[in-house]
């Protein structure tokens, strides 16, 4: 059998015209594998960066007056932070990052559909980001947030604002392309045998984010043209002085950015969805409705936006049917949730550093999914909308479920990718100082919305002081938490113990490979695995009602034939 | 003979079910409640929390309790059993939740329906002159139809005209204009709001209510206050450098110290005031 193969690939390894060693990270390389890693550490990067706004930020808040930083500055720098954190670190990492970086594998391709786009969507984003972060120190970035209400954002200094939309547009573009590419991959490139219903979950959840980002990207992008417009062209779409309607801007803007939280959240999904069944030694429970679950989150994150809007100008029944459509989002991300903590009961668990992970994500997002539930609701958004409340909400969701399965997939992949193993302790150190840290962090924050601390504030009512200097020192934890993990990136990468082909004896084909795998992937014939979760202790072995289970789930399935075992 | 695990799960929901209950009555983490709508909303608080408690320290637990128990050391290499899913739990874990949101969706609508948030927003006397058509539309917010007013006052009327970085009050029918929200207890209140340059928001955390100010669409916001006492007003909606620092106050006081407020500051000396001194 050979594979449908875009022709480009086969002139991949010329070597005159690519370089090759540590050099092909830094080049216009068509491997989506050296793609996905220039995304995952130019991602880190401005991790690291967003990180540092947000120490800014948190420090500002040390205290209720405004004396850190100056009043613009400060807008410019929450600004900042959260486009850096969206569009920069976590959209990237969990797209691009590792679905370029797995998808392939997983399909049981050697590229991308369209290596070279794969390319340039990469190369979009450093210099979006340094154009981004420029702004600062050209002209003061923008100042209104990241969602960018006008007229505020028509108001605010010019350039600034201008900067911003050109690189969220060159973000935007870098995002589409890359969720084309994921489409292609997925639904054209499979290996001939492989069926939709066998592929990991990853790919699943990866074609439903495709799909978001495809179908809302766009309406993002064409908001922003107009509000350019606005301010550029004195044109009104926007402007109320000239007749225009700030809040068509956003409905607008939620209409992107809200299924953005799913483009953020359902990779992280796939990704747990394979780190939990490797390490818990047991299938992925209830493949089917899960998959189904990832496609009604996708139907209905695409409803619900107007929920970011309970008041602002919506009519009473539009908050109706905002609420009910939010609220039964629940349903199928519930559905996920019970499914993993059903993997895990009566598995063999390895508590390493990416199963401790994983499990502090369930936990962080089941808290932050119970208070999404509960912003759902008309009457509750009314008093904690715009506040603290919902910044820890989001956090929660964005930070407690996203990136801590970002750092779970890294100790996860880090032996495929580099052939060596992370340090343990080291590992579960990180994973302490971030838990500890987060929660300490976002915890304390529901109760300050609650009690009347409106978000994207410089100065606020004294009476907080104490809550918001606990919430600091967390964030001071979570700087600290990002040392233990970089020195263990850096020095496994040199000392680490050999970790062999397949350390964690796991069934995904990227694993049927060597460590770090070869350009192409394989070095024979791509293999064909169509039980990816094919964990557990064989049948034969097994008392009746596992077996009646198994029985139930892999119907007309030979259960005895594994995929093929590592050489 | 051990106890039978089904009768240790059922004690261990049961106590699950009860901690959350307590929790929700009794743990507080909201302000004082000074207006007839918080009272209602706190309702619906203790509910969420309690249905929230119960789901998180449920999950949690059962998470801690499998890697606890189904741990394995370093030097084990066997697997699990062979479970690939158990579709009447799937179906079930898919149906308890759909009921749980569909019951606290269909509560928080009645909750809301109670603050008044279904009411028309267009149909009352105060708006009804039309000579300016844009201008007099009223675009979002809370209308004053307060399922508890029988024999109530009428709502006093106010304009708040939200600035960077002020907002401003405006009494139309005694005249006068103030940078502090006064209003009488026990009467409701009615705010036309409008905002002069950017988006901001009016919130009263005591009140529990909040309200987009948006340039060009006037919005609406209505509540009765009941717990004297001065309440912070705050701007929600980031308008630009002072936004942290644009805050205001509302002093709810008895109807007679309000009157007097009212006599005091009215331009025209002697002038009627809307609210009867008795």
């Amino acid at each position: 059998m050979t594979l449908s193969l875009a022709p480009e690939t086969a002139h991949a390894p010329a070597p005159s015209l690519q370089p090759q060693g540590w050099l092909r990270y830094l080049s216009f390389s068509t491997d989506h594998k050296v793609i996905g890693l220039q995304y995952i550490v130019c991602g880190f990067l401005f991790y690291l960066v967003g990180g540092a706004l947000a120490g800014a930020i948190r420090t500002e808040l040390l205290t209720p007056i405004s004396d850190f930083l100056p009043r613009e500055t400060y807008n410019e720098v929450l600004t900042l932070h959260g486009t850096v954190m969206i569009f920069l670190w976590i959209v990237p990492v969990v797209n691009g990052g590792f679905g370029n970086y797995l998808i392939p594998f997983y399909v049981g391709a050697r590229d991308m559909a369209f290596p070279r786009l794969n390319a340039v969507a990469f190369w979009l984003i450093p210099p979006a980001g340094l154009l981004l972060i420029s702004s600062y120190f050209i002209a003061g970035a923008a100042q209104s947030g990241w969602t960018a209400y006008p007229p505020l954002s028509i108001t605010t200094p010019a350039t600034g604002q201008i900067i911003w939309i050109l690189s969220v547009l060159l973000l935007g573009g870098s995002s589409i392309f890359g969720g084309i590419n994921f489409i292609a991959t997925i639904l054209k490139l499979r290996r001939p045998g492989l069926k939709l219903m066998q592929l990991p979950m990853y790919c699943w959840a990866m074609l439903g984010t495709s799909l978001l980002v495809v179908l809302s990207t766009p309406v993002l992008a064409g908001t922003l043209v107009l509000l350019s417009f606005d301010i550029v062209a004195h044109t009104g779409f926007f402007n109320p002085a000239m007749g225009g309607n700030v809040v068509v801007y956003q409905h607008l803007f939620w209409f992107y950015s809200h299924p953005a939280v799913y483009i953020m959240v359902l990779p992280a999904f796939g990704l747990v969805s394979e780190i939990l069944p490797v390490h818990a030694r047991k299938p992925l429970f209830g493949y089917t409705t899960m998959v189904y679950s990832i496609m009604g989150i996708v139907f209905l994150g695409l409803i619900v936006w107007a929920h970011h809007m309970f008041t602002s100008g919506t009519p009473p029944w539009m908050r109706l049917f905002f609420t009910i459509a939010t609220a039964f989002i629940a349903v199928p991300t519930g559905i996920k949730f019970f499914n993993w903590i059903a993997t895990l009961w009566g598995g063999r668990i390895a508590l390493n550093s990416a199963m401790l992970f994983s499990c502090a994500f369930i936990v962080n997002f089941v808290f932050g999914g119970i208070t999404g539930v509960a912003l759902a609701q008309v009457p509750f958004d009314i008093h904690v909308h715009d506040t603290y409340f919902v910044v820890a909400h989001f956090h929660y969701i964005v930070y407690g479920g996203t990136v801590f399965v970002i750092f779970a997939s890294i100790y996860h992949w880090y032996p495929k990718v580099t052939g060596r193993m992370l340090n343990e302790p080291l590992g579960r150190l990180h994973w302490l100082l971030t838990f500890v840290g987060f929660n300490l962090c976002f915890a304390p924050q529901h109760w300050l919305g609650l009690n009347g601390m409106p978000r994207r504030v410089a100065e606020y009512d004294p009476q907080f002081q104490l809550i918001n200097q606990f919430s600091s020192v967390g964030a001071l934890l979570m700087a600290l938490s990002t040392l233990p993990f970089l020195i263990n990136v850096v020095m496994s990468a040199f000392n680490g113990e050999i970790a062999g082909d397949n350390p964690w004896r796991a069934l995904t084909p990227e694993w049927l490979t060597s460590s770090p795998p070869p350009v192409e992937n394989w070095k024979g014939e791509a293999p064909l695995v169509h039980e990816p979760y094919g964990y557990g202790v064989k049948p034969g072995e097994l008392n009746l009602a596992a077996t009646s289970g198994r029985e139930l789930w892999s119907l007309g399935q030979d259960p005895g034939r594994g995929p093929n075992r590592p050489l | 003979m051990p106890i039978p695990p089904a009768i240790l799960t059922l004690l261990l929901g049961m106590a699950l079910v009860l901690t959350g209950l307590w929790v929700g009555q009794n743990i507080n983490l909201l302000p004082v409640d000074a207006s007839s709508n918080a009272p209602v909303y706190d309702e619906l608080f203790k509910v969420l929390f309690s249905i929230g408690t119960i789901l998180f320290i449920g999950i949690v637990v059962v998470i801690v309790y499998s890697l606890v128990r189904f741990r394995r050391s370093p030097a084990d290499s066997s697997d699990g059993v062979a479970i690939e899913g158990n579709l009447p739990l799937e179906i079930l874990w898919t149906a308890i939740p759909a009921v749980v949101v569909l019951f606290v969706g269909i509560y928080s609508y009645d909750i809301y329906e109670r603050m008044g948030g279904m009411t028309p927003l267009n149909d009352h006397g105060m708006h009804a002159m039309h000579s300016e058509p844009a201008d007099s539309r009223t675009w979002a917010g809370i209308s004053p139809a307060l399922s508890t007013d029988a024999n109530a006052a009428p709502a006093l009327p106010v304009e708040v005209t939200a600035m960077q970085f002020a907002f401003i009050f405006h009494y139309p029918d005694a005249g006068i204009t103030s940078g502090e929200l006064h209003v009488p207890l026990g009467q409701p209140v009615s705010l036309l709001m409008r905002a002069n340059d950017v988006i901001h928001a009016f919130w009263v955390p005591q009140f529990r209510l909040k309200q987009d100010v948006i340039p060009g669409q006037p919005t609406l916001l209505s509540f009765t206050p009941t717990r004297p006492g001065r309440y912070p007003i705050v701007c929600a909606e980031l308008c630009g450098p002072y936004h942290g620092g644009m805050r205001s106050s509302v002093i709810v006081e008895e109807p007679e110290t309000f009157a007097a407020w009212v006599a005091q500051n009215s331009p025209v000396p002697a002038s009627p005031t809307p609210v009867a001194v008795t």
